[in-house]
C-alpha cells in the first residue's frame, strides 16, 4: 500500500483529498505549512508526499529544497489551483515527479500516486503543454544539446498527453508499450530539470497566463 | 503660554524627514527663537543673539526679524512648570544693544534713514498685540500660520512674492542704492526665515502628497477586487445554494466562476479575437458555459488571425466539434489541443464519450460534414474525424497559415 502524506494549508482541501483518494492508498499523515511538512516527512518516511504549492513559509518550492536537499529519496507530486506556467516549472525543476492540478478526479489523482510512487513522472494536459511551448522556443544555441531539447518521440508523446490521450491509448497510438510511455515521460522530466536552458525560466516567468 | 501645549502640527508627526524649527522652553531669553534658530542652524545660541541685537541697532531690523519669527515658530512641547528666564543674560544683552545703540546714534554709523521705522514699529507693535492676545485667539493663529502655509501654497507663493515686491519697493523709495543695505538686510533675514520655515514643510508636503497617491492607488485596488468579489463571487455562491439540487449547474457555475477568476488574476488583458489561442480559450469558455461540460483547453505557440479568414473559419469548425462533443458524446470532459507549429496550425477536440459510426451518419446532418470537413476544405484546410462506438471521438483540424 502507497504511503502518503498531503501537505496543504487549506484544512478543508485536506481533508477531501483524504476522502477522495482510493484503497490502494493510506494517508499516514497532513502537514499545514513548511515547518511541519519539513518534520512530518523526516518522521514519517512516506512513499509520495502530495505537495500544495502556495503556503506559508515558502510553498512548496521550499520544501523541495529543504528536503531533497538533505538527501532525501521521498518523491513528491505537486497539487495546486495554480496553472501558472511559473509554478508548474518551479516546482518540476525543485525536484516534484509531476504536477496535476487540484480539480483532478479522485480516481485520476490516485492513479497518479501510484504512478509517481513507481518512479514514474505524472504530466498533465497543461503541463505537458507548457514543455512543449518551453522547447519549442529554442533559436538560441544550447549548451548541452542531450538535455536541451526533446526528441521527436518525446515530442509525439507529450503531444498526445497535450491532446488528452490516457498513457494506455499513447501506446496503442504510436505502437509502442505503455512502460515505453512512461520511460519517455521520465526522460522528459529529467531534461525538464536538468536543462540549464535560463530560456526555460524566461519564458515560464514570462508567460503568466494560465 | 502652557495653552500652546496642544498646539497641532497636522502631518509633521513623529516622522517627519526634515527637522521642524522650534522654540525651545528651557535655557530660552525672551521667546526662545534665538536658540531654535541655533539649534536649526547649529549654531551657538550666542552668536545668534548678537546677530538679533546688532541687528535691531542697524534700524531696528533684527526686532522685526525676531518678532517674525517667533510668531510664525510652533513652540517645542513642554512638560511641567515653566522654567525660569534667565534675567541677567536678557539685561546682559540689553545692555549690549543700548550702548551699541547709543553708539551708532552718536557716530551716525546706523543712519538706515527714517524709513525703517515703521517696520520697527509694526514689528513691536505685533510683538504687543501677540502678546495681549487671549489664548485661543495665539493658538489659532499659530496653527493658522503653519496650517495655511501647508495648506494653500498659493498664498505662501503670494506672500513670499509680497515680501520680495515689499522689499524692493522699500529700496526703490530709499532712492540711493549707497543706502540699501539695511534694507538688502532686511529681505535677506525675512527671505531666509522663510525659507528656514517653508522647506521642512515643502518637504513634508511633498512627502504626503506621495503618501497619499500611494494609499489612493491602493484603495482603488481594494476597491476592484471588493466589486469583483461582490459582482462574481458572491453573485455565483447565491446562484449555486439556489440550484444545489442540480448537480450539473453547480459545477457549471463554479468552473465558469473559476474560469472569470483565473482569467482576471493571471491573464493579462488582451484581445480574445486577435490571436488563436486566445480565439480557442474564448470558444472553450462560452461553449462550456452553455453545454455545462468541463472543456479543457491546453495552447502551445500561438499566431494572430490572418487577413484571408481561413483562421476565423478553422475557429468555426472547431466551435462545431465542440458544441457537438458536449451535445452528444454524454462525455465527462472535453479535452481541446491548439498548436502553431511553424506555418501550420492544429486545433484537436477529444471527448471520452460514446463515439459514433461515421458512416452511418445520414447525409443532411450538416454538422460534421458541412459545419467542419466542408468548411476547413474550402477554406485550403483539411478535417479528420477518428470515431468508433465506445471510444470516443476526435476531431483534428490543420490549416496551413503564411506568417505575415
Amino acid at each position: 500500500m502507497t504511503r502518503v502524506l498531503i501537505v496543504d494549508d487549506h484544512r478543508l482541501f485536506r481533508s477531501g483529498v483524504r476522502a477522495e483518494l482510493g484503497d490502494s492508498i493510506e494517508v499516514v499523515g497532513e502537514a499545514e505549512d513548511v515547518e511541519s511538512a519539513v518534520k512530518a516527512i523526516a518522521e514519517l518516511q512516506p512513499d509520495v508526499v502530495l505537495l500544495d504549492v502556495h503556503m506559508p513559509g515558502g510553498g512548496g518550492q521550499e520544501v523541495l529544497r529543504r528536503v531533497l536537499g538533505a538527501g532525501s529519496t521521498v518523491r513528491f507530486l505537486a497539487l495546486s489551483v495554480s496553472d501558472a506556467a511559473e509554478d508548474v516549472i518551479g516546482v518540476i525543476r525543485g525536484g516534484a515527479r509531476g504536477y496535476v492540478t487540484k480539480n483532478i478526479s479522485g480516481k485520476e489523482l490516485t492513479d497518479a500516486v501510484r504512478r509517481v510512487a513507481e518512479g514514474d513522472a505524472v504530466f498533465s494536459p497543461r503541463l505537458a503543454g507548457f514543455v512543449l511551448d518551453a522547447f519549442a522556443s529554442s533559436e538560441a544555441p544550447s549548451i548541452d544539446p542531450e538535455l536541451d531539447s526533446l526528441t521527436q518521440r518525446e515530442r509525439e508523446v507529450l503531444r498526445l498527453i497535450a491532446r488528452g490521450y490516457a498513457y494506455k491509448e499513447i501506446a496503442k497510438e504510436l505502437f509502442i508499450s505503455v512502460k515505453t510511455v512512461e520511460t519517455h515521460v521520465s526522460s522528459v522530466l529529467r531534461k525538464l530539470q536538468l536543462s540549464n536552458r535560463h530560456e526555460l525560466s524566461r519564458w515560464a516567468t514570462a508567460r503568466r497566463l494560465v | 503660554m502652557a495653552d500652546q501645549k496642544t498646539l497641532a502640527e497636522p502631518g509633521t508627526g513623529g516622522e517627519a524627514p526634515y527637522r521642524r524649527m522650534m522654540r525651545p522652553m528651557e535655557g530660552r531669553l525672551l521667546g526662545g527663537v534665538a536658540q531654535g534658530l541655533a539649534a536649526q542652524l547649529k549654531l551657538d545660541p550666542v552668536v545668534i543673539r548678537l546677530m538679533f541685537v546688532l541687528l535691531s541697532v542697524v534700524d531696528g531690523v533684527g526686532m522685526v526679524a525676531y518678532a517674525v519669527l517667533w510668531m510664525v515658530t510652533p513652540r517645542e512641547p513642554y512638560e511641567g512648570p515653566q522654567p525660569q528666564r534667565d534675567w541677567s543674560q536678557l539685561s546682559a544683552f540689553t545692555a549690549i544693544g543700548v550702548a551699541l545703540a547709543a553708539f551708532g546714534w552718536l557716530t551716525g554709523a546706523s543712519a538706515g534713514g527714517i524709513g525703517m521705522l515703521p517696520f520697527a514699529v509694526g514689528g513691536i507693535g505685533a510683538l504687543i498685540l501677540w502678546q495681549q492676545a487671549d489664548p485661543e485667539r495665539r493658538r489659532s493663529w499659530m496653527s493658522g500660520a503653519t496650517l495655511s502655509i501647508r495648506k494653500n501654497r498659493v498664498r505662501t507663493v503670494l506672500g513670499v512674492g509680497l515680501v520680495v515686491i515689499g522689499a524692493a519697493g522699500f529700496l526703490y523709495s530709499q532712492g540711493e542704492l549707497a543706502q540699501a543695505r539695511p534694507g538688502m538686510l532686511f529681505t535677506v533675514v525675512v527671505v531666509g526665515g522663510l525659507a528656514v520655515i517653508a522647506a521642512p514643510w515643502l518637504a513634508g508636503l511633498w512627502k504626503e502628497l506621495q503618501l497619499e497617491r500611494r494609499e489612493r492607488i491602493r484603495q482603488e485596488e481594494r476597491a476592484e477586487v471588493a466589486a469583483m468579489v461582490h459582482d462574481s463571487v458572491l453573485h455565483t455562491l447565491t446562484l449555486i445554494q439556489r440550484v444545489a439540487h442540480d448537480s450539473r449547474e453547480v459545477t457549471r457555475l463554479a468552473r465558469s466562476q473559476e474560469r472569470e477568476l483565473r482569467n482576471w488574476l493571471y491573464q493579462p488583458a488582451q484581445d480574445a479575437d486577435a490571436t488563436v489561442a486566445a480565439a480557442v480559450r474564448r470558444i472553450a469558455a462560452e461553449e462550456e458555459d452553455a453545454h455545462g461540460v468541463p472543456i479543457e483547453v491546453v495552447c502551445v505557440g500561438d499566431v494572430p488571425f490572418d487577413s484571408g479568414g481561413r483562421l476565423a473559419a478553422m475557429m468555426k469548425a472547431a466551435r462545431q466539434a465542440m458544441v457537438n462533443a458536449a451535445k452528444y458524446s454524454e462525455s465527462d470532459s472535453i479535452s481541446v489541443y491548439a498548436e502553431v507549429e511553424g506555418e501550420e496550425v492544429a486545433v484537436f477536440v477529444k471527448d471520452r464519450g460514446k463515439g459514433f459510426d461515421l458512416d452511418a451518419v445520414p447525409l443532411d446532418r450538416m454538422g460534421i460534414r458541412e459545419s467542419i470537413i466542408g468548411r476547413m476544405e474550402r477554406h485550403g484546410g483539411s478535417a479528420r474525424i477518428r470515431t468508433e462506438p465506445g471510444e470516443g471521438t476526435e476531431v483534428m483540424l490543420t490549416m496551413k497559415v503564411e506568417r505575415e
